[in-house]
């Protein structure tokens, strides 16, 4: 990889994880957190300067899940599945690790170039709360950082974390939720023909499981993302690049 | 297989029936279920709890802010407190302000005649554009840079999700959705932004619901309105503190009767045009966090002020200029703006309005932020040369123009009910997607407005109040 490139790094995570304050604290981009769920509610973008490459961060709106019950839901997932960003920061609240890696887990199945920030550690340290990141880094099979946006600690090895993840040199692997034996024939079922239809471009084990789950406008959405692809070969370009980097 | 776009949308289909048969209305459960299960058992292996697990401030606070018997009132005093703030506090900057700007534009005044330029030059750029804008910022500057703040603090500290909480119930029972309350809160501050953070609502019925009510919320365009008229007219008799305590809770009640009428229009809906039940959903209440304090006030005083006040003036400065053009353009010996005055005024009397008012709310429909300006300068382009120089002088020119405190009243009504500020129709389009449901963004306020204002008008004057 060359230096200075931009690279978009997406920020995920539950609401009232500090995702937004992360974003404030990263960006210097003057933009107000609120204390409730949804309350981002368009893409706010901001850029951070490290080691001669520019990242410019994408603030994905606070979800609890990726399942598009929501527009903010299917706004984040889209994201995610569709712009290919070459980082995803997954937010995770440490006071409530349990609800928030379902999360974590979801973008997992979608993309491999994932980092988990476990934000909020002065506040769970108060209350008692001892989070092994090692072992969970070990569970997960992605990066996980601990961080307190609120207090600006932990950001040097964020910052370099996601610098080695572009360059390639981090390999995840990214824990992949086994389902029951009956979902899972159904899966390898449709993965092929997923495969033969999208190719590499987007994830297909995660695209048949959306489309067991009874997503159809899934399929329209792909439809619709691919014909633009077509459309402008400078697209197709930067595409490429981008899956070159899912399978290092 | 070649390529061909017939090729592609059939295969398409067939993976589309493909998934459609094997699907079952179970696997959402074993996915979800699987999900927790697997995020349980990291945690199992990760986290450790060396101190019990529950947090006893945040139970203890819960216990008193969502009470059933405080939590209403700690609620409406919370929201009084915080209009008591802005009135009590921006009224001597406000001041200052306007008297800065005159002071100015006597000296700018000079300078356009010591250069010799025409009348109508000085009129545009003057006396429409000059005064247009530094109305809006003497007026409202104040007010934004304490309420913003105020609000900030209290939402980063934790206490709107519990406003939420309180209000849920009341949600369900008119077939909305809780969530509406936070929508709503977002609408204290702009509309138009509040239009987008519906989306956090889930079913499209209820999502049309909160997208259809919420400008009953007062925006932060009407608050200048709202404070100028309630402190100069509703707390006419009283003096010092007791006139702020006054005027704050004649804004109260305008809040608390905009979300009364959002409830019976949500109530109303629910049982016509958008039948069904409420659906459940999670409320997260997140913990009580000691906000930052500098952070909080800087953030939101320099950029949300900072940005209200540039889309006011964006649009006051035009407007102040087409008032003056208006307003100085004859036919005949009437100018273009009289005929408008006057075409209105006799349905405007009949809202206990006038005509100028009414004029000042349809020129205002880009932004609610104009309307008083507007509304002044209508009134001092009719002949009476009067200066701004403070506030006190403002009532002396709605007083000169027949003004009651009937006038005010249902002046503050028509603008906590009227039709959405134009920037919020277009996002209703824009999210609805539907010119249906945008006109009937419009017409159901609109409606309302007209028909309160009418109703109180004939009550006051039938019984004989004014």
């Amino acid at each position: 990889m060359t230096t200075n490139e931009v690279y978009r790094i997406a920020l995920a995570g539950n609401p009232n994880t500090g995702k937004s304050t992360l974003f404030n604290a990263l960006t210097g981009l003057k933009q107000h957190t609120g204390n409730w769920a949804g309350k981002t509610v368009s893409l706010a973008e901001g850029s951070v300067h490290y080691k001669k490459n520019t990242y410019r961060l994408i603030d994905l709106p606070g979800t609890y899940s990726l399942y598009s019950n929501s527009t903010d839901e299917e706004v984040a997932r889209n994201y995610i599945v569709f712009e290919k960003p070459h980082v995803t920061l997954v937010v995770l609240d440490a006071t409530s690790l349990e609800r928030n890696l379902n999360l974590a887990l979801q973008v997992m199945e979608m993309t491999s170039n994932v980092i988990v920030c476990v934000n909020l550690i002065d506040e769970a340290k108060k209350r008692g709360i001892e989070i092994d990141e090692l072992k969970l880094m070990r569970q997960l099979g992605v990066p996980v950082l601990k961080i307190s946006a609120r207090n600006k600690t932990g950001f040097p090895a964020l910052l370099d974390t996601i610098d080695r993840m572009i360059r390639g040199e981090i390999s995840t692997s990214p824990y992949a939720i086994q389902y029951n034996d009956e979902t899972e024939g159904k899966i390898s079922q449709l993965v092929p023909n997923v495969k033969k239809l999208v190719g590499d471009r987007f994830p297909s084990r995660w695209i048949a499981l959306r489309l067991l789950d009874g997503d159809t406008s899934l399929l329209d959405e792909i439809q619709k993302r691919m014909h633009q692809e077509e459309e402008s070969t400078w697209n197709t370009v930067q595409k490429t690049s981008g899956s070159h980097l899912e399978n290092f | 297989m070649e390529y061909s776009p017939e090729n592609e949308r059939q295969s398409f289909r067939e993976l589309l029936n493909q998934a459609n048969e094997l699907s079952t209305s179970s696997l959402r459960d074993e996915v979800v279920s699987s999900l927790y299960q697997t995020s349980q058992q990291i945690c199992s292996r990760t986290v450790r709890f060396t101190k019990s697990k529950e947090d006893k401030k945040t139970e203890r606070l819960d216990a008193i802010f969502t009470s059933p018997i405080w939590g209403f009132p700690i609620m409406l005093i919370m929201l009084g407190l915080i209009f008591y703030l802005t009135i009590a506090g921006a009224n001597v900057p406000s001041s200052m302000l306007a008297n800065f700007f005159t002071w100015l534009e006597d000296y700018i005044s000079m300078a356009f005649f010591a250069l010799n330029s025409p009348d109508w030059l000085h009129g545009v750029l003057v006396l429409g554009l000059y005064r247009g804008t530094t109305w809006v910022i003497s007026v409202m500057l104040p007010p934004m840079a304490i309420f913003f703040p105020t609000f900030a603090l209290l939402e980063s500290y934790g206490y709107l999700p519990r406003v939420a909480f309180n209000m849920d119930r009341l949600f369900k029972k008119v077939g909305a959705h809780g969530k509406q309350s936070l929508t709503m809160a977002m609408g204290f501050g702009c509309n138009a932004a509040a239009v987008l953070s519906t989306r956090i609502i889930e079913s499209p019925r209820e999502r049309m619901l909160a997208i259809l009510t919420n400008n009953f919320v007062p925006c932060n365009g009407r608050w200048g309105t709202l404070i100028v008229l309630a402190s100069l007219f509703m707390a006419a008799g009283f003096t010092g503190g007791m006139k702020t305590l006054v005027s704050s809770g004649v804004i109260v009640g305008i809040v608390i009767f905009g979300i009364f009428v959002t409830f019976a229009v949500s109530w109303v809906l629910s049982k016509t045009m958008l039948k069904g039940v409420p659906t459940h959903y999670t409320l997260e209440l997140p913990p009580y966090r000691r906000p930052k304090f500098f952070d909080t006030i800087v953030r939101s005083s320099l950029n949300k002020s900072y940005a209200v006040l540039m889309r006011a003036i964006k649009i006051a400065a035009p407007a102040g200029i087409l008032t003056w053009v208006f307003a100085n353009i004859y036919i005949g010996d009437t100018s273009i703006f009289m005929y408008g005055v006057n075409f209105l005024d006799p349905f405007a009397q009949s809202l206990g309005l006038d005509g100028y008012i009414m004029l000042a709310f349809l020129l205002g429909l880009p932004a609610n932020e104009v309307v008083l300006p507007i509304l002044l300068m209508g009134y001092l382009s009719t002949g009476s040369m009067l200066e701004v120089d403070n506030l006190a002088d403002l009532k002396n020119i709605f007083l000169d123009q027949g003004w009651t405190w009937l006038t005010a009243l249902n002046m503050m009504l028509f603008s906590l009910l009227h039709y959405p500020c134009g920037t919020t129709l277009i996002n209703i389009y824009k999210e609805t997607k539907s010119y249906k449901w945008t006109f009937v963004a419009f017409l159901i306020p609109t409606v309302i407005a007209i028909g309160v204002t009418f109703a109180v008008a004939q009550l006051v004057r039938g019984m004989g109040w004014v």
